[in-house]
């Protein structure tokens, strides 16, 4: 058994070299101190880090990114935690159903979804690209909002919620001051995963462009058309130092059994 | 009463998802069906004798095919062992795994074009250790969309297929093994029907997700278009949307069908998974 052990853990070794060597090469190539791409690199510096912050259009997008993805966030918790919640708590009819359309967005191609929404709603109802962007935005985030805090609400106890109830408390009251303080922790993680898959989209931010506005990511693969030099390689280090932090949050939150149910 | 609360509070998400996602898929598709006003199949009938989008098709389910293979190969026996090892690695394989997931599909595939471009990191290793005298062209053909892939969609298979793996009984194992069956057929007879369900899962999150990715085969494909970067060319720079509501009306239905059958599959296989 040892010597099969071996074999294994030398292929999982070789694995893991496949899946995280490409980003540490991005890594060390963001230190570049000449005008290409390169590995290894030549000179070190960090002037395309400072390039960064010259770069106009990624400053403006990064704006776009954060707002777009803060303020779908919001709607999505606004319409995600009641729906989560109903979903969780109750046995009614339909129950499948609804189940199904809420995660649907995540099954539909996202690709179909944003050419969908840009032709039906952006170009019919003539929206400016910030209102796309915002809904569109909203839409994708909606499942993860859900099936977070679903999950957190699985180790809820409602008849803690009743206990309230025969104690006199209202049903809002006790939603607001026993149930959404017992399930903060999901509500943060939620948060954290959804801005993640918003801020990374590009299936349907691709699709919602216009003089002077994009979001972060398109502005990226516009930027890699043209230029081949290591500023991209520098926003990736700083992307991935981001995603550590919001990973090592939502573990920290809610354990890492939340990436392996499926 | 208990009953309007229920809908009062799906409400507002159901509504916001119908009238912004639903309603523009129906009317998508329902657009395929006609053509300057009068119902009629043409538009399909045209597209599945066009060599050029036949073509794109093929290549779009073959690389999916490849891709979706690929990681079940090498998916399957690291999500075993990370099932297997002390909690301590587990947690860290499991935090290596994740990360890449989370990391920005632009970051994960632009990462290759450095290493496979013709002046990469590959090239210049083989060439270097002399095991090729030519530069090999991997960038911008579907190859370098399978390695693309593979590296997007693994981790998703590993951490799917150790949510499975981790819930086996040992005892079953250990059970198989001490009445006589060799490690291999205990591999065949009981790990393999047993992890069915999660490979199922894994394997059509793989190719769905192969199917209709888009960043990475735009950014290591070149020319080499795939059914969604011909979506979005016809969407967007050739402003052609009937051919666009066509090829998004194929996608859903490829979709459907793939999850649909394998789940047959897999319910053929082991009917209590």
């Amino acid at each position: 058994m040892k010597q099969k052990n071996r074999g294994l853990a030398v292929f999982t070794f070789l694995v893991f070299v496949f899946l995280l060597g490409p980003l540490l090469i991005i890594s060390v190539t963001s230190f570049e101190g000449g005008s290409v791409l390169k590995f290894p690199i030549e000179t070190f510096s960090f002037k395309w880090y400072e390039n960064i912050f010259k770069v106009n259009m990624f400053l403006t997008s990064f704006k776009t990114s954060i707002i777009v993805s803060l303020a779908g966030n919001l709607l999505a918790l606004i319409l995600g935690i009641p729906a989560a919640y109903a979903l969780s708590r109750f046995d009614f009819k339909g129950k499948s159903v609804l189940n199904a359309v809420f995660i649907s967005p995540i099954l539909i191609p996202g690709i179909v979804l944003g050419f969908t929404f840009l032709r039906y709603i952006v170009t019919t109802y003539h929206l400016p690209i910030y209102t796309g962007l915002f809904i569109g935005h909203t839409i994708i985030m909606l499942p993860f909002v859900i099936r977070v805090i679903s999950s957190s609400l699985s180790t809820f106890d409602f008849s803690i919620e009743e206990a309230a109830h025969s104690l006199g408390a209202s049903k809002i009251g006790t939603f607001f001051q026993v149930v959404l303080p017992n399930i903060k922790s999901g509500i943060i993680a939620a948060v954290m995963i959804a801005f993640l898959e918003s801020f990374n989209n590009v299936d349907i931010s691709v699709f919602m462009t216009g003089p002077g506005v994009s979001t972060f990511p398109i502005q990226m693969l516009t930027y890699v058309e043209t230029y081949f030099d290591p500023t991209i390689a520098a926003i990736s280090v700083m992307l991935m130092i981001i995603t550590a932090f919001f990973m090592f949050i939502v573990e920290r939150l809610m354990g890492l059994s939340y990436f392996t149910k499926r | 009463m208990r009953n309007r609360t229920i809908y009062l509070l799906l409400l507002p998400g159901a509504l916001f998802l119908t009238i912004f996602m639903v309603i523009p898929i129906l009317l998508t598709i329902g657009s395929t069906f006609f053509n300057e006003g009068s119902f009629s199949f043409e538009g399909y009938l045209h597209y599945f004798q066009d060599k050029y989008f036949i073509g794109i098709l093929l290549t779009t389910l073959r690389v999916s095919l490849v891709t979706t293979f690929i990681c079940i190969l090498l998916g399957f026996p690291v999500a075993y062992y990370i099932s297997k090892v002390g909690t301590r690695t587990k947690v860290l394989l499991l935090l290596l795994s994740i990360f890449p997931l989370l990391t920005s599909s632009v970051v994960r595939s632009f990462s290759w074009m450095i290493i496979i471009g013709k002046n990469g990191v590959l090239n210049k290793l083989l060439l270097s250790i002399g095991l090729i005298e030519e530069p090999l062209n991997i960038l911008y053909t579907p190859t370098a969309i399978i390695i693309g892939l593979v590296h997007l969609f693994l981790p998703l298979i590993i951490i799917t297929l150790i949510g499975v793996l981790e819930n086996m009984d040992e005892d079953l194992l250990t059970a198989a093994e001490s009445l006589g069956a060799s490690r291999l057929g205990v591999f065949a007879k009981v790990v393999l029907p047993l992890s069915m369900p999660g490979l199922v899962i894994g394997s059509i999150l793989v190719f769905v997700g192969s199917f209709t990715a888009y960043t990475t085969p735009a950014l290591l494909g070149g020319k080499q278009r795939v059914i969604s970067t011909f979506l979005y060319q016809n969407a967007t720079t050739l402003n052609d949307w009937h051919t666009a509501a066509i090829v998004a009306t194929i996608m859903i239905v490829i979709t459907l069908l793939v999850t649909i059958i394998m789940n047959q599959i897999a319910y053929k296989i082991n009917p209590k998974g």
